[in-house]
């Protein structure tokens, strides 16, 4: 059977959500470097694949797929049974999972994001960090965090009490919150949410795709 | 069985893309209404449900769920075999609807939502519609049918040829930027945009709305 083949970067957070989900599926893929500093993502080879311009992209045989949050739920139905059960055991658990995927894509994901891009992209372009902006965002993703927090409370992991998606998903955007934005104390500061902090980045699948490019 | 409960408002965008889906795979249900004006979604009460104080939420059974993505595909994979099928009919075509729906979410969502919330919320509380916000965020809707524009000319719907919740979860706030905003011309100027949402805006569950 080919393997995988991901088009993507390995500092890209996307990238790094499918290589943890293909290591915890334990499935074989190959890296095929898209270099946006280069200007790959926007080349019409890459655009043919995905028209958006965005990384990652998959191709496993003749199908081709982007959204990396899609890709995530293709692999972990496509692979159930082998590697890590990341989708719950029963209807109502993956239910669960797909809810806590949203609340990570729809509610995290933007101001995590927001807060990455001031801090980091901003000044690597020649302009300044807007700390008003910095502020807003940090005290939009701590009102969720309390609610991760009340929710971690009664639950081991985000959809119950076993790691899935919904966990994954929140790895990459987080560790870069926590390393190269210095916005640890988000996560330190509320006892349920360090735990389950500290479990998921433990983890040796995540730990392997920070090794080369923390 | 007992009927599935949803706590929502008739108006939400995210409301009436659970009760579409309901009707397309024939769920009963029964719709308790949220008071968004009185602030019902901040109580004690519904926050027991969705601690994030949104709607809509549901209740089937023992399971309350929300996020109204999440509710349609565990209402389209719990009654497959009834009613539309709204997953495709393999991994592979699956794949790809999961694909436009996160398209939808992650890419035509949030401009478009951002359009509708200046029409219609901020007025409603005492401010006014920020216009420069609006054209803005038409652009961004714009360069994103210009992409379905292409995709749909090869493809009678989204994920295929075949209906599917990456089409549904469309139908909502498309059909308020047309008939509230004003904003119909960034799908009738588009040839394969404007032929695809004539179809799926027809469906007799859409048009019984």
């Amino acid at each position: 059977m080919a393997t995988i083949k991901v088009l993507g970067y390995s500092g890209s957070i996307t990238t790094r959500t499918v290589l943890c989900c293909l290591k915890e599926k334990r499935v074989d893929y190959e890296l095929v470097v898209v270099d946006p500093a280069a200007g790959d993502h926007l080349q019409p080879r890459y655009l043919a694949l995905n028209p958006f311009g965005l990384v990652p992209t998959i191709q496993d045989g003749d199908l081709t797929l982007f959204e990396s949050r899609g890709i995530l739920k293709y692999l972990a139905k496509k692979y159930k049974g082998q590697g890590t059960e990341l989708y719950g055991n029963s209807l109502s658990e993956e239910a669960l999972v797909e809810q806590w995927c949203e609340v990570e894509g729809q509610s995290y994901n933007s101001p995590a994001l927001t807060i990455l891009s001031q801090i980091v992209f901003v000044p690597k372009k020649g302009g300044t960090t807007d700390e008003a902006v910095v502020e807003l965002n940090v005290e939009k993703v701590g009102k969720l965090l309390d609610i991760y927090e009340e929710r971690l409370s009664k639950s081991k992991y985000l959809a119950g009490d076993f790691f899935s998606l919904a966990d994954l998903q929140h790895l990459a955007t987080t560790h870069y919150l926590v390393t190269i934005c210095g916005k640890g104390d988000l996560i330190s500061s509320r006892k349920h949410v360090k735990a389950w902090w500290k479990d998921i980045s433990s983890r040796p699948t995540w730990k392997k795709v920070t090794e080369k490019a923390p | 069985m007992a009927m599935i409960k949803v706590h929502g408002h008739h108006l939400s965008t995210a409301t009436r893309l659970v009760l579409c889906c309901l009707e397309e795979k024939q769920v009963d249900y029964e719709l308790a209404f949220v008071d968004l004006s009185a602030g019902d979604h901040k109580q004690p009460q519904y926050l027991a449900l969705n601690p994030f104080g949104v709607v809509p939420s549901i209740q089937d059974g023992d399971l309350t769920l929300f996020e109204s993505r999440a509710v349609i595909k565990y209402l389209a994979t719990k009654y497959r075999g009834q009613g539309t099928e709204l997953l495709g009919n393999n991994v592979s075509e699956q794949a790809l609807v999961d694909q436009w729906c996160e398209v939808e979410g992650q890419s035509f969502n949030p401009p478009a939502s951002t359009i509708l919330f200046q029409t219609f919320v901020v007025p409603i509380k005492g401010g006014r519609t920020d216009e420069a916000v609006v054209k803005m965020n038409v652009e961004k809707v714009v360069k994103v049918l210009d992409i379905y524009e292409e995709r749909l000319s090869k493809s009678k719907y989204l994920a295929g040829d075949f209906f599917s919740l990456a089409d549904l979860q469309h139908l909502p706030c498309t059909e308020y930027l047309i008939n509230g905003c004003g904003k119909g011309d960034v799908i009738s100027s588009r040839k394969h945009v404007k032929a695809w949402w004539k179809d799926i805006s027809s469906r007799p569950v859409e048009e019984s709305h």
